[in-house]
């Protein structure tokens, strides 16, 4: 039952190009055709719409050179193959695919077609035309976490999250270290819903958490549904997700962690038409500007403001990195050493909670 | 706030919608026509609800809106069905699609529009106490739910209109052939069980989260189509099916967000339970010998007179 829009999003192109067409005599070949593939909508103001600003962007740096085509709503299953050949089959030669369940789709469908090159955010197979990029978006929780441990009073936080997947767990143990560098006595309360989407069910999350005492929440979800609830009980704050959510709750977003990838989908796209692609290994975030920190709220204090700061700057300098030991888990067990600071890979592998969040139920 | 009290607050919320669409359905499938489209219906309502509630800022036109557009909905389903004699089971799952498809598009230039949620129907100071919360803090639609529930009883139970309406559905024919016009009582059904559906879903917006969000009721629509066989086509018993659905979906996540006697049941035994009661409601109305006779005998079938 997916709903594509891909079709009028074909025409509004061929639309655009119109006056275009005299120039495009020019042009060198045919345009380089990228396909994208969402979990969610384009619309849903957070984590999908955030990718969808970077196809524009590319369309916008590349013009007539590039042919971009989305479709939205691609279930995490074995959809998701069908779409990706599609894809593959209507030319394209350069496919995102922008949700972590996608990667066993992508891998198949890869192999298929060998001269496609596929890009897979937040996962970890890679193949010789499959490559990886990824945001480092646990260096924004660490900004997040830093604000809320200044500003919770009643010492629980929660995080909603989809799945308890690494990428979800990163963010978790980000916010729980940093906010506990300030207030040790902290705990984070994690709860998973299992879903990307499915607004009620965040919201009511949000309830049962505010109704046990929790005053920050985080979300790791693709829309605006917790933090308005957060609005609407009036607790300290949330933090947007993918983008600034500061619409849907002006006087309860802290700040917004907000996805970048426009840099990325571009020197990729280019490096296409160079004929330089290799199947990479990105994983970019503060200092590249992928991920990039909201307005701060006005109601944060100046020297909370000036704390968090700190943290984003230390880790765009590389002074400062959230998972560096002494870090114990969440039983006592001490997981990384004084000094150490983990790897990517083990970051990217992270299957257990820091101390301070309490193991989901 | 008692815990108690704030999960009955929230049960409530996540209760309203799904009773208000199974309402509907259960009057649609007494006059024996099944509508699959609920969830369709419901996105359609929704953004209807949503548009209206973003333009004039008044709750009561924003949920007359959803109630006109999911009727508006449910008379493609209506037409094919009742006047071309379509399969209904399909025509059912397209008008999901069609639903779910249209309101994405009419819903494209309201993402990040925030709008107000409706305000509770009695004054403030009603609810000061949190007992009293329980009984008077709601807005409008959840009493409309409740008495729905009673009007539609006694609608289907006591009145002529109500039995003439049962008669269309358990013997279209025989009803026919005394002169009651089968069509025109399915198309009265069908529409009123689209303004239901429509009005379900414009809670979403004005009850739960306020703004509009692609798919925004979920699945829904197709808890409250089952609803309606859990309920054995009663209107109490779906009051209380759809107040267990509630219960167990809003307990998953207070056992996961709580700690104490709240976790006492773990949350995937919560999140499973729904399909437990039903499975064990099913075997229930199974065993029983007049099980059969519950269902509206004509539902599903084509109406199609020989003269």
């Amino acid at each position: 039952m997916t709903i594509t829009r891909r079709t009028i999003l074909k025409t509004g192109a061929a639309a655009a190009a119109l006056p275009l067409l005299g120039s495009r005599a020019f042009a060198q070949g045919e345009p380089l055709k990228i396909g994208f593939i969402y979990v969610g909508t384009i619309n849903d103001n957070g984590y999908n719409y955030a990718h969808n600003q970077g196809r524009l962007y590319v369309e916008e740096q590349l013009g007539d050179a590039v042919e971009t085509t989305y479709v939205e709503n691609v279930p995490e299953g074995p959809d998701c193959e069908r779409v990706l050949r599609e894809l593959a089959q209507q030319g394209n030669k350069l496919i995102f695919a922008t949700s972590f369940g996608f990667g066993d789709s992508v891998i198949k469908v890869a192999q298929q077609f060998p001269d496609v090159k596929f890009e897979h955010a937040t996962g970890y197979q890679k193949a010789e035309n499959v490559g990886l990029y990824n945001a480092r978006f646990y260096e924004g929780r660490a900004v997040c976490g830093t604000i809320a441990g200044h500003l919770s009073k009643t010492g629980k936080l929660a995080y909603i999250g989809s799945f308890p997947i690494p990428e979800v767990v990163m963010g978790i143990n980000a916010l729980a270290l940093s906010a506990r560098r300030i207030n040790p006595d902290i705990t984070v309360k994690p709860v998973y819903i299992s879903t990307w989407n499915d607004p009620a069910k965040e919201a009511d999350a949000a309830r049962a958490l505010i109704d046990q005492g929790v005053d920050v929440i985080a979300q790791h979800t693709d829309g605006p549904a917790a933090l308005q609830v957060a609005q609407e009980r009036g607790i300290i704050g949330g933090f947007g997700q993918g983008a600034d959510m500061s619409a849907f709750a002006p006087e309860t977003q802290l700040t917004a962690i907000i996805d970048n990838w426009g840099p990325h989908y571009l020197a990729s796209a280019q490096a296409v038409i160079d004929g330089t692609w290799v199947a990479g290994d990105t994983w970019e975030g503060l200092k590249e500007n992928v991920v990039e920190m909201g307005p701060y709220n006005e109601k944060i204090p100046a020297e909370v403001v000036a704390d968090a700061e700190k943290v984003r700057t230390g880790q765009i300098d590389g002074s400062f990195h959230i998972f560096t030991g002494p870090i114990k888990d969440n039983t006592g067990a001490e997981r990384v050493a004084a000094g150490v600071t983990m790897t990517d890979a083990e970051l990217l592998s992270m299957d257990w909670y820091v101390e301070g969040v309490e193991q989901p139920a | 706030m008692d815990i108690t009290i704030a999960i009955f607050i929230t049960l409530v919320g996540a209760a309203t919608p799904i009773l208000i669409a199974a309402l509907g359905e259960l009057v649609v499938e007494k006059a024996g026509v099944l509508n699959l489209g609920v969830e369709g219906m419901m996105l359609v309502g929704a953004i209807a609800g949503f548009a209206a509630q973003f333009y004039t800022g008044n709750p009561y036109l924003a949920l007359l809106a959803g109630a006109f557009a999911g009727a508006a909905t449910s008379m493609i389903f209506g037409f094919l069905t009742l006047s071309l004699s379509a399969n209904q089971t399909a025509t059912g799952l397209a008008l999901t699609i069609f639903g779910t498809g249209f309101s994405a598009l009419a819903g494209a230039p309201f993402s990040a529009r925030p709008i107000e949620l409706m305000r509770p129907l009695f004054p403030a100071e009603l609810a000061t106490h949190p007992m009293w919360r329980v009984l008077f803090g709601y807005s409008a639609p959840v009493y409309f739910s409740f008495f729905m529930v009673f009007a539609i009883w006694y609608f289907l139970k006591k009145t002529r209109a109500g039995l003439i309406l049962r008669a269309v559905g358990e013997n279209d024919l025989s009803a026919h052939s005394i002169g009651y016009s089968v069509k025109g009582v399915r198309y009265a059904a069908v529409m009123f069980g689209g303004a239901m559906a429509g009005i379900a879903g414009a809670c979403f917006p004005l009850l739960l989260t306020p703004q509009w969000a692609e798919r925004m009721t979920a699945g829904r629509g197709w808890i409250a189509v089952a609803l309606v066989v859990f309920a054995s086509w009663k209107p109490f018993r779906l009051l209380a099916g759809a107040y267990l659905f509630g219960l167990v979906m809003t307990m998953e996540l207070y056992a996961k967000a709580g700690g104490g006697p709240l976790s006492i049941i773990p949350s995937e035994l919560w999140a499973a339970l729904p399909y437990l009661a039903t499975i064990v409601v099913l075997v229930l109305i199974s065993l029983r010998r007049d099980a059969s006779t519950n269902a509206p005998a004509c539902l599903g079938k084509p109406f199609l007179p020989s003269n």
